[in-house]
């Protein structure tokens, strides 16, 4: 079973570190990170770019609009994302509360959605609108 | 090495996994003293596994090979974290710089003792269920969070509250001694009954019956049995076995509730009739007899009649004048009123029925009120009964149950 891992990281409690405690602290990720590839926990995953690099694309009145943000008012910024692979939801929270980034914000940990049937059935309607199209 | 192809070998380790895991978790459990320790130790061992076993060959111990590795990975788990500073808690023996392989003769089944713990006293019941669930039948969190109706968060939430609880509280993992056996094992039973009966009687909601969770509960019984054949082991087996049998026969084909009185006997199970009966009678001949004992040989009287005509009325009415000496309840006296009312008839039941009702305790059980409901309509006074039956439907919340209330209330009304 596939969880997404939404890390968010406390800005204020980042900045009260020194350089040499978030040298630290990254270090630990970056060798947590490891751990969950060479036990087959990780899917994939990714660290982000401040939010102030974010483009917000809208359909709007016909035309695509992009503006900046979303400048969230919140004290935690959405920080890195990951996929993990677990048992079940017990399991994954295990593993994520072991990561060390957990003192740095909360992690929202959601289960992957299975949409095979959707797929599939999505397929079906497909291929029956083209196969009426080309009669 | 045990000659298996390499081939063969991906589905002969998931075989493994499906029918050994819980045991090897068990083991790791008590050699790691951390249950999520030695979860990643049995991922470890299984992954392990995977690798090295095409390419070197089958252990001819499989089972032992992959605790003394799950335990061989964990330890080395800790090693790691510690370097990288990660604290990591774990009441762990000092780490052994060498690590004796185990034979499979000398492994112990841990499994009772993983009962045991994952039911004990200082959790909360809704806990135990939950962690027994997970720990011992190996179901995922979301599978329990399904059939107790509850979210995915709440019951995770539980797990990790109980292991801290373990943890914190030290909670021994062992089977308790001679002393403290009935007790511990009276809370163990308590569980194993608790998730029976929600998928016998989901407590809410549309269906009246979720018979997976049923299934695991007679499993986990079995289970019990197997590692602790005590008496009254045996009688909760037994009383499992008999109320599901007649599973099928409860509801009808619109989903409504049948009574025992009106259920087609013919769709009962019989090979689980046969079973039951059998281990109430081990367990009746044992003479250590408990309440899970007595309340299947009350259901094993059921299954022996073909209605109600020619069911011992006599020897239920007996059986619950024990149960109501050896755990009385309210709930209890209840069932027995109306085993007299079907001996000496309605009047007698209801006599009973009402001094019970007089305590407060069952003001708000619904079935109290359909059971005065039900003697006052035999009795003739349907007015009594009317009002019996709507305050029934005031407190019942089982969809099929209030039907069945209902079309009652409907049968008075049109008199």
């Amino acid at each position: 079973m596939k969880y997404l891992c939404f890390g968010y990281l406390d800005v204020q409690q980042w900045l009260k570190l020194s350089p040499a405690e978030q040298n630290a602290m990254v270090d630990a990720c970056f060798a947590y990170d490891e751990t969950l590839k060479k036990d087959g926990h990780w899917v994939g995953g990714e660290g982000l770019q401040g939010p102030e690099t974010a483009a917000m694309v809208r359909y709007q009145n016909g035309s695509v609009s992009v503006t900046d943000g979303p400048y969230a008012e919140t004290k935690e910024l959405l920080g890195g994302l990951l996929i993990l692979e677990a048992r079940d939801l017990n399991h994954a929270i295990h593993l994520i509360s072991k990561h060390p980034g957990v003192k740095m914000g909360p992690w929202e940990v959601r289960p992957a959605a299975d949409l095979a049937q959707m797929i599939r059935e999505s397929e079906a309607r497909r291929a029956k609108t083209r196969s009426g199209a080309a009669s | 090495m045990a000659a298996t192809h390499p081939e063969g070998i991906p589905e002969t380790v998931e075989a493994l996994f499906r029918s050994e895991s819980r045991r090897i978790l068990a083991s790791l459990i008590r050699l790691l003293g951390d249950f999520d320790l030695a979860e990643d130790g049995l991922h470890d061992a299984f992954a392990a596994a995977l690798e090295s076993w095409p390419r070197d060959g089958m252990p001819d111990q499989p089972r032992a090979w992959l605790v003394s590795t799950g335990r061989f990975k964990a330890i080395d788990r800790l090693r790691r974290a510690a370097r990288f500073q990660v604290p990591l808690e774990a009441w762990t023996e000092p780490l052994a710089e060498s690590i004796p392989d185990f034979l499979e003769e000398e492994l112990e089944d841990d499994r009772l003792r993983l009962i045991f713990t994952c039911c004990h006293p200082a959790l909360p019941l809704e806990a135990s269920t939950a962690l027994t669930l997970r720990e011992v039948c190996g179901l995922t969190t979301e599978a329990i969070a399904r059939a107790f109706l509850v979210s995915p968060s709440t019951l995770a939430q539980r797990i990790v509250r109980a292991k801290a609880k373990i943890r914190e509280a030290r909670l021994p993992y062992e089977v308790p001694g001679r002393k403290d056996l009935p007790d511990r094992l009276g809370a163990v039973l308590q569980v194993i009954y608790l998730v029976f009966n929600e998928g016998y009687s989901a407590s809410s909601g549309a269906a009246v019956t979720r018979p997976e969770v049923s299934e695991e509960a007679i499993r986990l019984g079995r289970l019990l049995l197997e590692l602790l054949p005590e008496p009254e082991v045996m009688g909760l087996l037994a009383l499992m076995l008999l109320q599901g049998a007649r599973g099928a026969a409860r509801t009808g084909p619109a989903g409504e509730l049948v009574l025992l009185e009106a259920q087609d006997r013919s769709l009962w199970d019989a090979a689980r009739v046969a079973e039951g009966k059998a281990w109430v009678d081990r367990a009746m001949a044992s003479r250590r007899i408990g309440p899970y004992t007595l309340q299947a040989a009350i259901a094993a009287a059921h299954a022996e009649a073909t209605g109600a005509s020619d069911t011992d009325w006599n020897r239920i009415v007996g059986l619950y004048t024990l149960l109501t000496r050896l755990a009385p309840s309210p709930v209890v006296g209840l069932n027995r009123a109306v085993a007299v009312a079907m001996r000496d008839g309605p009047q007698a039941g209801l006599a009973l029925a009402e001094a019970l009702m007089e305590a407060r305790e069952l003001e708000d059980y619904h079935l109290a009120h359909a059971v005065r409901a039900d003697l006052c309509r035999r009795l003739g006074r349907a007015e009594e009964a009317r009002a019996s039956y709507r305050r029934a439907l005031q407190l019942a919340r089982q969809e099929p149950e209030r039907r069945f209330l209902e079309g009652r209330l409907r049968e008075l009304e049109k008199k």
